[in-house]
């Protein structure tokens, strides 16, 4: 018998992989059968608010929540601050009210008596002077030399110097974070079901069981749909706690989601970056010095931006960095999508293009001029990001769009372009499944992942339907439970990788098994049997039905574990991707339209076409909201997240979007490297297109994203904004 | 949300009696899309909500002598869809302009000129005036969002109202009843808004126990309207300046003019100068960019939001230029 190898097979086999495979749960999704955390409604489920901070930086001198538990329906209060502790930002929380409904749970909030006493706070993350004179910055924390960047600057044809500068915005999950967590006396199942919004089904339950004493065996978190996450979902959190103790102590259920402004307050957000960047550069576009100095906040903790990764994608050989945090009375920071990515790329691909500018150069030959200078991560992408550049420059018409900056038309409207690109890792994460393969033809898989609604349920049915040759609606798929073999928590783009590869494997030695039984039965060579379209094949000869074939499993199904990430070649790591933005600036409001945006993606073999192009939709949207409309706004007389609400936090509309171009660069060289994961780039260089498509329209530089109209006019005027 | 009573009258009567109760901490509810969320974030409380939906008289648009009259609770779809306002293109232009089903599909146009202020001051729990411990939030804090034009008092809101600018411009009237059963009154709508030097004047001169009932616009005629609103959405927004203007003209040139900015000031901000400075003069792109100059000279900008001037500025120019059919000829 010959070797039997687990594999991808050649492209042209698959009738489902590679394809547009619509999300199985789509329909539950948008009709409003599935159930999310926040929907959980089981019967006596009690439901929480909190008292928040509402002051930049406070003590709590005097609490008592007697009054609250007496108002009728609240059956517990949790604290999470008690007499003489810090609020360190607006929107801490305090405690929780549980009670028969929401609105009586907010009677017993306001029935909490509460004294603060107000401390002085910090929260202009962009005002380095000032943080200085109020001691709150963490100076040095990236310090690094190489080469001698000073002398390279002497040298150099041409210097540009620059500011640059990206604000914190805030997850905004539509769902918000929260549990339904049901305790009960462990007769039945596991002594507490937490009904989770997370980004990680299979490593939260440690979390309750160790805050309760409970042993891990007695936690189950289950999480079937997630309303998006981005990052800020991984942990318990101490409002899951809070939910599992308040049902304890009231045995019954409870329902804890944060509230709007909480959410956009409290559970993490991303940090900001600001910048002064000198670049040098030969005339011929070969870039010879970085030098850079960035702060920013990532709340009270005092981080910025990632200093080790400046200048992002390229390493050029002199260059010193250097980064000071700031402690600010803001929320905390988390993971968003491609933590430090998006905010690098901000910096270092628009001080690019506007080196390019003063060298008379087009960016996308700048960048050309520089493949040899890649970091350690993108260096074997030169080439693909050639192509890339090449196709989307083709994608935009970018020959006949790019102009001098400041050309960009002679009413009050200005039209330019902008590219910028990006990288990263994207390996596969740990994962285990078990398929289940029924005598009756029934195969089902189980895993303990979770679907971010970016379609790794839709991925598993895939593969598994791929392999048995069966239509995707055949196989039952089980995610989204603690009681299934673990599966990676779905952060750094790890999940489709993470699922595909053991989905693979343990059905091909699933199939292989059937194989031998059929080649029993049907004397035929089990090498030459392959499934298709229901059957069971030896060459262009149909030998049996899959039913038939799963008839010889008997009684007990057929159940085979498949493990990975395996070196074996069906998952790789490392993309890049390529985006290119056009747009229209009105000079007399300071409105910026996107007219059309490219984004040419690389990322290994695609499982489902459709949904890997959803995810680069998804990436440019998000992009276009953070470089146009979206950040946290904090107010300095007052201390507080002035914006904390849907109105105010704003994120584009539908009409803000323009045109999409999307295109998975996918040769056989991609195809052949295996699945790598896509979640994260998309959504990384679209800011600093977008931006250097506003400096090419107008000839101005609008330093700090996301560009509002405010920072248009403010920079269009002259000041800095 | 607080508990609060809810009535719904079915005659103006009832309303003004159910909106005299408690003291008159009562609240109007019409198309209900700001109230509500006021009351879930707590802005605002009231004792009682007094639903208008169900009074017949305040449903339509009709006739009257001299022009139209619009009922409260009449929904922007409705006014866009009404051929008693065919003539009015700036209203139709700024109900255009909201581009969200739900707004146009509930929300009412008199509802719009009752709005209570964006400002987030005030939507945080610090009152219309945004103040704390004596000091003005506004003039210390963040006030991108903030007026531009008479700011000088604690008042620094800007007006909500996106109709203001244009009803105005044209002379309309709201007709004003209660608190007495048999009180009614026509206040030129320049008049109904107010900047209040007190939290507890309110930002129009509405009464415990009045109502807005409806809104006079005179006859379209031969005046010539247009509204602009700087949107940065293309979706669901609210302006950041505003203007709405309406003309009579000879030709190309302006016999009368009316120019009314919005969203600038804690009421719409009738730019007279401007106005003067136009009568007499050829309209056209240059002299439509001067009278927005002109309409801006005297703006006093705060710390944070001089950018606003120049959207003003544009917003006046632009509002010109759509009024004689010119706008689509600049923005190419």
């Amino acid at each position: 018998m010959a070797e039997r190898k687990v594999s991808w097979g050649p492209r042209d086999s698959h009738t489902l992989i590679g394809k547009e495979i619509t999300r199985l749960d789509g329909l539950d999704k948008a009709s409003g059968f599935a159930k999310y955390t926040a929907d959980m409604n089981q019967e006596g489920t009690l439901y929480a608010r909190l008292l928040t901070c509402k002051h930049g930086k406070a003590k709590i001198t005097r609490i008592n929540v007697e009054p609250a538990k007496k108002v009728a329906g609240v059956h517990t209060v949790y604290l999470f601050k008690n007499e003489g502790d810090d609020c360190n930002w607006d929107g801490d929380i305090v405690a929780a009210v549980a009670a028969e409904t929401a609105d009586i749970a907010e009677d017993g909030v306001r029935a909490i008596e509460v004294t603060f006493e107000e401390h002085p706070h910090f929260v202009d993350e962009q005002d380095l002077a000032g943080a200085r004179e109020a001691k709150v910055t963490k100076e040095g924390i990236v310090d690094r030399t190489v080469g001698d960047p000073d002398k390279a600057i002497t040298e150099a044809d041409v210097v540009h110097e620059g500011y640059y500068g990206i604000h914190t915005i805030s997850h905004m999950c539509l769902e918000p974070h929260g549990a339904h967590c049901t305790w009960n006396n462990g007769d039945e199942g596991p002594k507490l079901t937490a009904r989770h919004s997370t980004q990680a089904v299979s490593t939260t339950g440690p979390q309750f069981a160790s805050k309760f004493g409970l042993d891990a065996a007695d936690v189950r978190v289950i999480c079937n749909f997630i309303g998006g996450g981005f990052g800020s979902k991984f942990a318990a959190d101490e409002w899951g706690w809070a939910a599992a103790q308040m049902s304890k102590d009231t045995g019954r259920p409870v329902r804890l989601m944060l509230d709007r402004p909480t959410e956009l307050k409290t559970p993490g957000t991303r940090p900001s970056g600001f910048a002064n960047v000198t670049l040098a550069a030969k005339k011929s576009g070969r870039i010879t010095a970085w030098k850079s100095h960035h702060w920013g906040t990532s709340g009270p903790q005092g981080g910025t931006i990632d200093g080790n990764q400046m200048p992002y994608v390229f390493e050029f050989e002199n260059k010193k960095v250097e980064a000071t945090g700031i402690m600010t009375n803001c929320g905390p920071n988390r993971a968003w999508r491609a933590p430090n990515h998006p905010q690098l790329c901000a910096i270092t691909d628009t001080a690019m293009t506007d080196l390019a500018a003063k060298l008379g150069m087009d960016p996308v030959d700048l960048y050309k001029a520089n493949f040899d200078q890649l970091d350690r991560f993108a260096a074997e992408k030169g080439d693909v990001y050639r192509a890339e550049l090449d196709r989307a420059a083709e994608l935009m018409g970018w020959k006949e769009k790019f102009h001098a900056p400041g050309k960009g038309g002679k009413g009050p409207v200005k039209r330019g372009v902008g590219v910028a690109l990006h990288r990263w890792g994207g390996r596969a994460g740990a994962s285990t499944c078990t398929v289940k393969v029924h005598q009756d033809g029934a195969a089902e898989i189980f895993l303990g992942s979770q679907d971010l609604g970016t379609g790794t349920r839709t991925i598993i049915a895939a593969v598994l339907a791929e392999t048995f040759g069966l239509d995707i609606h055949q196989v039952k798929v089980h995610i989204g439970s603690s009681d299934y073999p673990k599966a990676n928590p779905s952060g750094g783009s790890i999940t489709v990788g993470g699922v595909s590869g053991p989905t693979r494997r343990a059905a091909q030695n699933a199939l292989w098994s059937l194989f031998d039984k059929v080649a029993a039965k049907y004397n035929v060579e089990a090498d030459s049997l392959k499934a298709g379209g229901g059957q069971f094949w030896s060459g262009d000869k149909a030998v049996c039905s899959w039913k038939d074939a799963c008839r010889l499993v008997g009684p007990m199904p057929l159940e085979v574990q498949g493990n990975g990430p395996e070196d074996d070649g069906l998952t790789d790591q490392l993309v890049g991707g390529v985006q290119m933005a056009d747009v229209s600036v009105d000079t007399e409001t300071g409105i910026v339209r996107i007219n059309r945006m490219v984004a040419v993606q690389d990322t290994g073999l695609v499982i489902n076409e459709l949904t890997a192009k959803s995810q680069v939709y998804g990436g440019l949207i998000m992009g276009i909201a953070y470089a146009l409309t979206e950040e946290r706004i904090m107010d300095n007389k007052t201390g507080r997240y002035i914006n904390a609400d849907m109105e105010n936090y704003r994120l584009p509309r539908i009409g803000d979007i323009g045109e999409l171009v999307v295109e998975m660069y996918q040769p056989d060289s991609e195809y052949n490297r295996g699945v790598v994961g896509l979640g994260e780039p998309p959504v990384i260089s679209t800011g600093a297109a977008i931006a250097n498509a506003v400096a090419n329209a107008t000839g101005v530089r609008v330093p700090v994203l996301p560009m509002t109209p405010k920072r248009v006019l403010d920079a269009l005027k002259g000041g800095r904004a | 949300m607080r508990p609060f009573e809810y009535v719904s009258p079915t005659t103006e009567t009832e309303a003004v009696n159910a909106l005299n109760g408690h003291d008159g901490q009562t609240m109007v509810l019409a198309g209900g899309t700001d109230l509500i969320s006021l009351l879930q974030r707590d802005a605002v409380q009231t004792k009682r909500v007094v639903d208008i939906k169900k009074i017949e008289s305040l449903k339509s648009i009709q006739q009257v002598d001299d022009g139209v009259l619009i009922g409260a609770t009449v929904t922007l779809d409705e006014a866009l869809e009404s051929p008693l306002l065919a003539g009015h293109d700036s209203i139709a232009q700024v109900i255009d302009g909201h581009r969200a089903i739900q707004i146009q599909s509930s929300g009412t146009l008199v509802g719009d000129l009752c709005q209570m202020p964006q400002c987030w001051y005030f939507r945080n729990g610090y009152g219309i005036l945004g103040r704390k411990d004596g000091e003005s939030l506004v003039e210390l804090g963040d006030n991108r969002y903030h007026a531009v034009f008479g700011n000088a008092g604690p008042a620094k809101f800007v007006c909500a109202s996106r109709f203001a600018p244009s009803m105005v411009a044209w002379g309309a009237k709201v007709r004003v009843i209660g608190p007495g059963p048999d009180d009614e009154q026509f206040v030129p709508l320049e008049y109904f808004f107010v900047t209040p030097r007190l939290e507890s004047q309110g930002v129009n001169v509405l009464k415990p126990g009045q109502l807005v009932t409806h809104v006079w616009l005179p006859t379209a005629a031969d005046v010539k309207s247009g509204a602009y609103e700087v949107l940065e959405s293309k979706g669901l927004d609210r302006p950041q300046a505003a203007a709405a203007v309406c003309l009579q003209t000879e030709g190309d040139f302006v016999r009368d003019a009316c120019i009314v900015m919005g969203h600038v000031a804690p009421t719409p901000w009738i730019a007279h100068e401007a106005a003067r400075a136009l009568v007499g003069q050829r309209l056209d792109e240059d002299m439509a960019g001067h009278i927005g100059d002109v309409a801006v000279s005297k703006a006093t900008p705060l710390s944070m939001n001089e950018y606003k001037v120049a959207m003003a500025r544009a917003a006046v120019k632009r509002s010109l230029l759509r009024a004689v059919g010119k706008l689509d000829d600049v923005l190419v």
